[in-house]
């Protein structure tokens, strides 16, 4: 794509963003309720809670929650799915336990887990493992045995061995379904985290959301709101940009 | 010595008591009809499927040798070069996954074959972005790198034109004389292979029938009269 037409695009998709907010802007201004704040009233609200400390002091735990989650989630999903994939008794004994549970929304598991766990730290890193596990592990399952056998078989008659094929072969061949499964998750952590602290944890975005709704801050929730939209779409952008990059070339 | 001897390979669904030798550097034709067994008998002496009997290559029992350990390079029906690596990677990577050879030696020695092959000017392209003849020459240069000196090749041009196999063809036996390989060649449109095979094989119904020269013509009817078929 040229230059040109990756301007066009652009605008084409900033195009209705702006018609958005500016017919939020014109509505809010004739409503005239602090129910329903204009969006220059929004930008205000966040330059204060910036400049006062408040927004970093609750995005921080919530980030920390969720990258910790999501690391230890993904990486346990990998290994899992690894193993399911490439050892036929793993798949035949931990495929029936994966499709039994992966189909539990995530939050089903937050009064099971107050009360297994308690309420602190773990709580919501517990709750973002387990929503960032299943799918990710599923997804590598499903990559590798969607790996043809035949490139496995000539890898083999090259004189690779099964640790060489596997990290040369497989994970590369996999790493689309692999990259699958962890953009799906990497909004949904957000989510899941978010009503974590909602119902639970006293701090973090979402506890600052509750807060904000009791205040009857409408402003605020908006802040909070736009704050989400903005990390969940640089969270899918960076993965989408790492899948690109290392599978974009040959696809 | 004999390169390769087959003794009395039975198969599960394919081959029934196959007895075959092949000679160091010769260039043997495999033909029969769909579903005989002729890939099959290439997959045999590869270590790719389970079979009866035992697969002797240079004079040493590999009936229990891995495909990867038993030194023979093989060209599959559909090349299946890998889509994630360019192709210099894709010819390396015999020769990297032996971990015994430096990096300066698997790019001396890729480099090589993609010269002698006539495809060095195609090094950085992925896969998708070759055309037929130029993915069976990368294939061809990915047997041939690890220096293996049995080559077992399955309907290697079968998706090319008319001409680009005669060329091919000619390729193929120009280095087999380079590199003393012994080849054995399968294929159905036997004419592609009756000008540079030193012997024929015909494969019919799972059992083995051999002429001791290249057939004039692959025609049905002398096989019947030569009680192939």
């Amino acid at each position: 794509m040229d230059q040109r037409h990756k301007f066009i695009k652009l605008v084409i998709s900033i195009f209705p963003i702006i018609i958005f907010l500016c017919l939020w802007e014109v509505t809010a201004r004739a409503a005239a309720t602090p129910l329903f704040p204009a969006f220059s009233n929004v930008l205000k609200e966040s330059y204060i809670l910036i400049k006062n400390g408040v927004l970093l002091k609750n995005f921080l735990p919530s980030f920390v929650r969720v990258v910790v989650g999501y690391l230890l989630g993904c990486s346990a999903g990998i290994v899992v799915g690894t193993f399911m994939g490439i050892n036929r008794f793993a798949e035949y004994t931990l495929s029936p336990l994966i499709s039994f549970l992966f189909p539990i929304p995530t939050l089903g598991w937050l009064p099971l887990l107050m009360l297994w766990i308690g309420i602190n730290e773990a709580l919501p890193i517990t709750l973002i493992f387990i929503c960032a596990f299943f799918p990710v592990a599923y997804n590598t399952h499903t990559g590798i045995k969607e790996v043809k056998k035949e490139y496995i078989d000539t890898a083999r008659t090259l004189g690779a061995s099964p640790g060489f094929i596997l990290v040369h072969v497989i994970f590369p061949l996999a790493a689309p379904n692999i990259f699958t499964g962890l953009r799906m998750e990497s909004g949904m952590v957000w989510r899941t985290v978010i009503a974590a602290e909602m119902f639970a944890i006293p701090n973090g975005i979402g506890s600052l959301l509750m807060n904000a709704e009791s205040l009857l801050r409408v402003d605020i929730i908006m802040v909070c709101l736009l704050l989400l939209s903005i990390v969940c779409t640089f969270f899918e952008r960076s993965l989408l940009w790492l899948e690109n990059k290392t599978t974009g070339a040959w696809r | 010595m004999s390169k390769i001897f087959l003794k009395n390979i039975t198969t599960s669904y394919c081959l029934k008591n196959v007895t075959m030798e092949a000679s160091s550097g010769e260039l043997i034709a495999v033909t029969g009809f769909t579903g005989a067994g002729k890939s099959t008998l290439l997959n045999v002496i590869s270590g790719l499927t389970e079979y009866e009997g035992e697969v002797f290559i240079d004079g040493r029992n590999v009936d229990f040798v891995p495909p990867e350990k038993r030194g023979v390079g093989y060209l599959m029906q559909n090349v299946n070069l890998f889509p994630h690596l360019n192709v210099f990677d894709n010819v390396a990577f015999g020769l990297r996954a032996r971990k015994s050879c430096p990096s300066e030696m698997v790019k001396s020695k890729t480099e090589q074959i993609l010269d002698l092959l006539k495809i060095g000017h195609l090094k950085d392209r992925y896969t998708k972005y070759l055309s037929g003849g130029e993915k069976q020459r990368v294939g061809l240069a990915r047997a041939l790198v690890t220096e293996n000196r049995i080559l077992l090749l399955d309907e290697p041009f079968s998706s090319l034109d008319p001409s680009a196999t005669i060329d091919l063809t000619n390729e193929l036996k120009r280095l087999q004389n380079i590199l003393h390989l012994t080849v054995i060649y399968v294929t159905h449109h036997y004419e592609e292979v009756e000008d540079i095979a030193d012997r024929t094989v015909v494969i019919s119904e799972g059992t083995l029938c051999s002429l001791e020269r290249p057939l004039v013509s692959f025609d049905p009817l002398r096989l019947i009269s030569a009680g192939c078929y």
